[in-house]
Formats: structure tokens, sequence, C-alpha cells
């Protein structure tokens, strides 16, 4: 079990620890996507959608339950096995002064509940199969759920999944240990020169904005904490009114309907938290150095950019995906790596949240080539928005995205996700038969108008952290 | 009395339900490349995957790496396809590509559309006998890989701990040096080690093409023959043993660097399924580490992160596929007022416990649900169950293992548990690390306002 640092997903496998020793040409294609990455991961890929074989007859069911949460289902069959996701409006944006309570709050579910402590409720998923996770990131806190559908190891797990989730202890000594934890991974941070520029960069992108601090919180704010603040956070935000439930797996809908309701049985009802509010765009350009023991440059711009219901989103997300999104063959890695090997990767990303999420460009590079790498990434940038793509890059991203359309589904994980994301941020229900439409819609003007309004070169956000004498003289 | 009804329920459920997707066909072509087909018609979708018996273990000393620098230079042209061309053109098939090197192998993968699963074999036709190896792409690839070790290594510092760690541990295994390569052998390749590598190990009968998917067999290996068919194969001179001495007592080492968490990491020498005179102890060993490792309520999480409190972090492992005979590792990060000694301590009382009594009938039952549980959840991904055959094959203990894994691991007795710990995770055997932070100092200044 590792430091719980981003998040605490729990590890599976027989012997977790993983190979250090498994080396892929690119580290930015071939990554999970998820609902809601916060920028904190070096290489989100911007969410997107779409169906499957399997799932083609299988469209998302929606309803609500007795009391008032959301349901999301999509019917998998195939294999015995369902993967269950209860989501809560309860990210770190909902943090207030507090930085770093939600996630803790998230962390300590599982440490005891009902009668049973940390060590039982790990025993009662694992004799079944069952794997269990808790997740927190910015807008949203995610309980995961995968098990085998057979009848009596469904019930244990979700027997214990609904305990969990309504009859938390939060226990004294449980939240003296995983604060402790917390603790010594916002340590682990310190050391690690991408965690450093990813905190300065949300800071700079927001501010005092409710997604201007890390998901993990602060040395001061964590150790401030005391056991009632964990209980008021759960308390105010774990309710039904503020809860959707994704179920995709091999069940009925009449399995599905009562999965949802024990789930969520005697949880109170609640209500919605307040919307975050607006976000204010930085005002003027801004380069923060740190200056860091490192032999590379860890090297991010951008700005807050785009939301989940933007109406700019597809001419953003298929401009992006030319510009930096795509993985081997973007411009930013064919003009930073393939012509200029100055880094192992170079990618942007859009993060669409509740709010505008920040685009990113990032990139990593030895101290002594950051102004060089700086220089033809804004240049690039630059360029993207001035000329716009050319009609060769866009039918090649549209082909991509278009005949790689089954891809982004394949597998009840990745669908589950998408689903959730979906719900979450209540996009309409076609979404994902809609996308190829949306996506073929998209022009070089579309693009190229989207881009001028949304990313104003004249307010970016630069954040270098790396040796910075290296860097000097150059 | 419940777990035992759940146990029973449990160990069936696979052979009533799956059995029929789980078949793997196999042919081999006349130039000796072996193709293996799965059929998985849950989505549209085919993974294509070449796999080659060559990694960081086949290398000499002087080129270490060069497996993974040849990695990345595949996608550099060749005599039909100019530099760069191969991802284009899979791009614009909407296909996911990538390829990745380990210590036993060198694989390369496309996830496209099923119709377009021509594209995929045409590319990798090509290059596994027609790749141009040119001086100026190599130089800047060659800088793109020393970024690579900067930041998977040179600034991490688990990392690099490890590195050092595996050079102490090893005394003549190819296993002691890093896949990615020391630095100064990356700085010094030339176009000429990479030309002998790859017309050494690149070659149809030294790799297998795996394909998992919406597929039907025989016409994966029709179009096989159609793309693969007329490959030459080479002559493959078999690598030297090198096998590792015994080992004759505990070594220990510090690594300083600039870190804010002290670590410990202990390994011991144990065989593989490959190298293991009987393959019942490889089963066992893995077993042993489901014990300490295997989910949360496994024994180090439980006691030494919650019950003892000593650790913030604990994790145990063992490559059940290695080629060569490895390390089974332990390691921890301890609380702020404890000390590595401590967990050192802690660790080795972990493992005495397992030489001394015999793992608990519930805590077996645990570990076997989780492994029967976690085949049936990689079946929803084409991409793992690929893997699965693929690293089995290319790490020699064919790919038919790898559908015995499950029933072999549900064999494994608590007896035979403690005799693995006996046996193998003995203090002459033992290999620390203690990984020793020193101070990070940082700045920050604001170029601000223009």
């Amino acid at each position: 079990m590792r430091i719980r640092l981003l998040n605490n997903g729990k590890f599976m496998a027989i012997g977790c620890l993983l190979a250090t020793s498994v080396l892929l040409t690119a580290c930015n294609t071939a990554q999970e996507i998820k609902s809601d990455a916060t920028p904190v991961s070096v290489t989100p890929k911007a969410p997107e959608v779409a169906q499957s074989a399997v799932h083609v007859t299988s469209k998302i069911e929606h309803w609500q339950t007795s009391q008032g949460a959301r349901v999301y289902f999509v019917r998998a069959e195939g294999l015995p096995m369902a993967d269950i996701q209860v989501v809560f409006n309860a990210g770190s944006a909902n943090d207030g002064q507090q930085f770093g309570i939600a996630e803790l709050t998230a962390g300590m579910l599982d440490t005891g509940a009902g009668k049973w402590n940390a060590d039982e409720i790990a025993q009662r998923f694992e004799s079944v199969g069952a794997q269990f996770g808790v997740a927190s990131s910015m807008d949203m806190a995610t309980l995961s759920l995968r098990t085998l559908t057979e009848p009596a190891l469904f019930a244990t797990a979700l027997e214990t999944a609904h305990t969990i989730l309504t009859q938390p202890l939060f226990k004294e000594a449980d939240f003296k240990r995983e604060k402790s934890r917390t603790l010594a991974g916002l340590k682990q941070q310190e050391e690690s020169p991408a965690a450093q520029a990813s905190i300065a960069f949300n800071k700079a992108l927001y501010g005092d904005h409710p997604y201007g601090h890390p998901g993990t919180g602060d040395l001061k704010t964590v150790s401030s904490f005391k056991i009632s603040d964990v209980r008021d956070f759960y308390k105010k935000y774990y309710v039904a009114a503020n809860a959707i439930v994704v179920i995709v797996g091999d069940l009925t809908k009449v399995q599905a309907e009562q999965t949802a309701e024990k789930l969520l049985t005697g949880l109170p009802v609640g209500k919605k938290p307040a919307a975050l509010p607006d976000v204010k765009l930085p005002d003027h350009l801004a380069k923060f150095q740190i200056d860091f023991p490192s032999t590379q440059t860890h090297v991010l711009v951008g700005l807050p950019g785009s939301y989940r219901k933007d109406p700019d989103y597809f001419n953003l997300y298929v401009g992006n995906h030319i510009l930096g999104g795509s993985g081997l063959v973007s411009k930013l890695f064919d003009e930073v790596r393939e012509k200029r090997g100055l880094a192992y990767t170079a990618s942007s990303n859009f993060v669409p949240l509740a709010k505008p999420g920040p685009f990113m460009i990032s990139l990593q590079t030895r101290n002594d080539q950051t102004n060089e790498a700086l220089d033809v990434v804004n240049q690039t940038l630059a360029e993207f928005i001035n000329k716009g793509p050319s009609v060769e890059e866009l039918n090649a991203a549209k082909k991509n995205i278009t005949g790689g359309f089954a891809l982004r589904s394949d597998t009840n994980k990745k669908l589950a996700s998408y689903v959730s994301m979906i719900g979450f941020y209540e996009l309409p229900l076609d979404y994902l038969d809609t996308f190829q439409q949306n996506v073929e819609k998209v022009t070089k003007a579309s693009i190229s108008e989207a881009f001028k309004r949304r990313v104003n070169l004249q307010i970016l956000q630069t954040v270098t952290v790396g040796k910075v004498s290296d860097n000097s003289g150059k | 009395m419940n777990n035992r009804l759940l146990c029973t329920v449990l160990l069936c459920l696979p052979a009533l339900n799956l059995q029929a997707e789980t078949k793997v066909f196999e042919k081999t072509l006349k130039n000796g490349l072996k193709v293996l087909v799965k059929e998985d018609h849950r989505s549209p979708i085919a993974v294509s995957q070449v796999w080659y018996k060559v990694g960081s273990s086949y290398e000499p000393g002087g080129i270490t790496g060069v497996s993974h620098m040849l990695e990345h230079m595949m996608f550099k042209g060749t005599d039909k396809h100019a530099a760069g061309e191969f991802s284009r053109i899979i791009a614009e098939n909407g296909g996911e590509e990538n390829a990745f090197t380990g210590q036993d192998y060198t694989a390369y993968f496309q996830t496209m559309e099923a119709s377009r699963l021509p594209v995929s074999f045409e590319l990798e036709a090509d290059r596994m006998r027609g790749l141009h190896l040119l001086p100026e792409e190599l130089k800047k690839e060659l800088q793109v890989v020393t970024e690579e070790r900067r930041m998977r290594t040179d600034d991490n510092p688990q990392a690099k701990m490890n590195e050092h760690f595996m050079v102490m541990a090893y005394a003549n295994s190819p296993y002691k040096h890093p896949v990615i390569g020391w630095p100064s052998d990356i700085a010094n390749y030339k176009v000429e080690d990479l030309q002998v590598w790859y017309q050494r190990w690149y070659a149809p009968n030294n790799a297998t093409l795996v394909v998992v998917g919406d597929v039907q067999p025989n016409a994966v290996f029709d179009l096989a023959e159609k793309y693969f068919g007329e490959l030459k194969a080479s002559e493959i001179i078999p690598l030297k043993p090198q096998i590792e001495i015994e080992q004759l007592g505990v070594r220990k080492m510090t690594v300083k660097v600039p870190a804010k968490l002290p670590a410990v990491v202990l390994g011991y020498k144990v065989p593989s399924l490959k190298t293991a005179t009987d393959e019942n102890e490889a089963y066992a060993l893995e077993v042993l580490a489901g014990i300490l490792d295997g989910g949360n309520s496994a024994r180090l999480s439980s006691t030494l992160i919650r019950g003892q409190q000593i650790a913030v972090s604990t994790g145990a492992g063992y490559n059940l596929n290695a080629r060569l005979s490895a390390l089974f590792e332990l390691e921890a990060t301890p609380t702020e007022h404890k000390s590595v000694n401590d967990l050192e301590l802690a660790l080795k009382a972990e493992v005495a416990k397992l030489q001394k009594d015999l793992i608990t009938a519930d805590e077996l039952q645990r570990i076997k649900a989780q492994v029967l549980a976690t085949d049936i959840y990689q079946k929803d991904s084409a991409f793992y169950q690929a893997m699965e055959l693929g690293t089995f094959e290319t790490a020699g203990l064919g790919w038919q293992k790898a559908g015995e894994y499950v029933s072999k691991i549900n064999q494994v007795t608590p007896e035979q548990v403690r005799a693995v710990a006996q046996k193998y995770l003995v203090e002459d055997h033992l290999n620390i690390a203690y990984l020793e932070p020193q101070m990070i100092k940082t700045s920050t200044q604001n170029k601000g306002a223009h």
C-alpha cells in the first residue's frame, strides 16, 4: 500500500510492487482516460466518449432513486462483473479554507464503518474478489466498486460498500494515522519537481479560486485538521441530493435499480452545495521560476481553459488534438521532440471541469535547454493561434478521432468513467451518439476563432521548476 | 463457514462462464513467426502486439539500454516509409500505438477498429526487417532518451535508490543494469551498435505476434501469412546463460539523494517460474507476495501501516515471469518517528512469521479469490489479455502457462508457502538498501508582470 498522495485508489493485484523496469516509447499515450483528470497528472488526455459494440444496444438508462439521487446505467453483458461508482460533488473545490479536507475525508471512508474496522472491511471485499477504491479530484469524490455479479459475492461487496458510504466511523485513531500518512505524502511531493510545478501552476492560474490549491492540501492546513472537520465535511457533502450512481455491467435494469437504492439507503437527502464561483482570468502575463535541485526543468504554460458545457468545447478539443493532444503526431510533439530532441514528452490538454479547468502545455527538458524549449512552445502556440490548423491537419485529426471512436469505450471500465462524467456534469444522454457529428462539424475557421477567443497569449502563465543556475547565460 | 461457501462459489465460476472465451489459437509461419490469436467480440476492436525476444538482460556492458534505444528508433523510418510516417498512418486510422521495453522483451502494439488490422500488420512487417537507422535521427533520439532517463530516474529518489540497489544485489546477472541503460552508454551509442542489435534479434523466428479482439483466427493467420510470410528468418545465436553466482552473506548499502522521506528495500534472491526446479515453488512465492501485499487486508498494510503504525507505505513484489532468477522485494517508508532500521526489523519479523507459522486458511482463500476475480476483470481489456500471452511466451515459458496460472495458484498450500519462505527468504541471500534523504533547497521567483 503506497503513500496516499494524489488519490487513495487501492492496489489490488497480487504483488503490488510493480516492475519499475518497463519503459514506453512515449508516456503520453495509452493512458486510461479519467473523467475528471486533475491537472496534477502530467499527461491527462482530454476525455471523450464513445460507444462500443457490446454496448450498441445498451444506451444509458437514467432514473432517480427514491431520495432523488440520479442513476445512470449501462447494461454490459459478456462478463460476470459490474463496475459501480457513487460520485459526490465533494472534491477539493469544496475545501473552503481547509485545503485537503475533501481528500482526507474520502480517504478515511474505508478505515472503519458499521461494526467493522479497516482490516475487516478489506477482508470482506477481498474474500469475494471485489475491488474497492475512493478517489478525490477537484470536482468529485468517487467511490468505485468492481465486483463479480454472482449473487452471493455481489451481495457481500454491495453491503460492504453501502456501510462504508452510509456509516463511516471516523475514529480518532484512524484519523491520526491517515493524517500522518497524508503529511508524509505532502513531504514526498516536495521531492518531486513535477508535483511542485503542478502546485505552482494551479496557484498561478486560479489564485484564491477553489481550483487554486492542491487537493492534498498543504502541511499547514492538514496539520490543523481535527476529526470533527472530517465528520463535518462528510455530513455536509455525502448526501443523496449530492450523489450520482453509475452502474455498468452484467445486471438487469431491475437489479441495477435495487443496487442503486440499496447503496444509498440511510443516506440523508441533504442538499446540493452552491455552485462554485466563476473563474477570473489572470490579468497579465506572468512567469514563475522555482529553483529546484533537479537535472531537468519542468515547464508548464497555460491559463484557465474550458468547462464541461462549453459551447466551444468541440472546437477546442479537436484543435488541441492537433496542437498537442494526439500523442506521437501532434504539432508540439513534433516541434519539441521529433525535430529537436528537447524532451521525452511534450503535450497540451484542456481539462474541462464544472468551471473552466486548466489549458496546459507541459514538457520537461535539461535545465540549460529551458529557454530554447520555451521559445519553441510559445512560437508553436502563437503560430497555431494566428493561423489555425491546416486543412490536412484537421482532416487527419478527424480521421483519428472518428476512426478510433470504438477504442474510447472498449472496456467496461472506460465506459463507466465516461458515463460518470456525463452524469456528474449533466451532459445530454445522447452525448455519445452525437459525438462524432460534433467532431465532424468543426472547421478550420471555427477552431481558429475559438482559440483566438479562449487562449489569450497576453495572459499566459508560465511555471518552471528546475536548477536555475544551469540555465543562466542562455 | 460463510467464507468457505463463498469460496466454493467463487472457484467454480470461471469454469462455468468463461471457458469458451479463453481459447488461444496458435500457428507458426514457415519463417518461424509464432502467431497467437484470441477472440473477444465484446468490442469491434483488435489489439495487435509484436513481441521480440530481446531486452536489457540480453545486453553486454558498454551498450546497456540499446534495446530500448532501438525501440525508439523503430519509429524512424524504413525502405518504404519515412521517419514518423508509421505513427501518422496509425493515427489516420484511428489507432492507438506505443512500444515498451523490459528486461526480457521489446514489444510494439497498435489498437484499432478491427477491420484495420492489415494496416498494423503491413507496418509491423515492414519495420521487422526494413528499418533505416540514420545518424541524424539517432542524434536527436539520443537526447530524447537522455531526457527520459532524467525524468524517470535521475530526478526520482526512489528510482535512483532502486537503480543502485540492483547493482549491489546482482553480481553477474544482466538484471544488474537498468533497462534504460547507463548514462555514458546512452551517450555513446553508434548507428553501428544499433544496426548490429537489430540484425541480431529482429527476425520473424525471434518474434511472437499476438492478436486479441473482434477477429477470426483463420483470417488473422491468412493476414499474417500475407504480410509477414515473406520475411526472411535469421540464425538466432542463443544467449549465454549468465547465471547469477550464489550470494554468500547479506549485503547492505546507503543511497544518499535529495529527498524528503527515507525508505528501505529488502531483496532476497529467488527463482522465477522459468528457473525454478520445482515450479510449485514459484507459485508459492507468488502467493507469498499476495499474503504480504495482495490488497488492503494483506499483512504489510494490516500490520505495519495500521497495527504497529510504523510505516506510511509498504510494498512487496515478486516477478513470476522473469526469464532469469530475480529478487523477492519488500519495501517500506517509515512514519515520522520511526527509522529505516525499525522497519527493517519489522519486515524481517514478518518474514520470520512466514517461516515459522502456516498462513491461515482465510488469508489463502482471499488471495485465491482475488486471483480468480482479477482473471475475470482482466478479460475486460483486450490489451491485458494480449499482454499476458506475450509476456509468458517471450519469457520462454510458453503462452500455455498463462492459462494455467489461476489453477496453479489455486493448488498452493499453506505448507508450500512456509517451505519457500524457509528456503529462499534467508539472511545470506538478502540485500538491503536505505534511502538517506539529503536536503532539498528551493526558492521561487516571480518574473511577473509585463
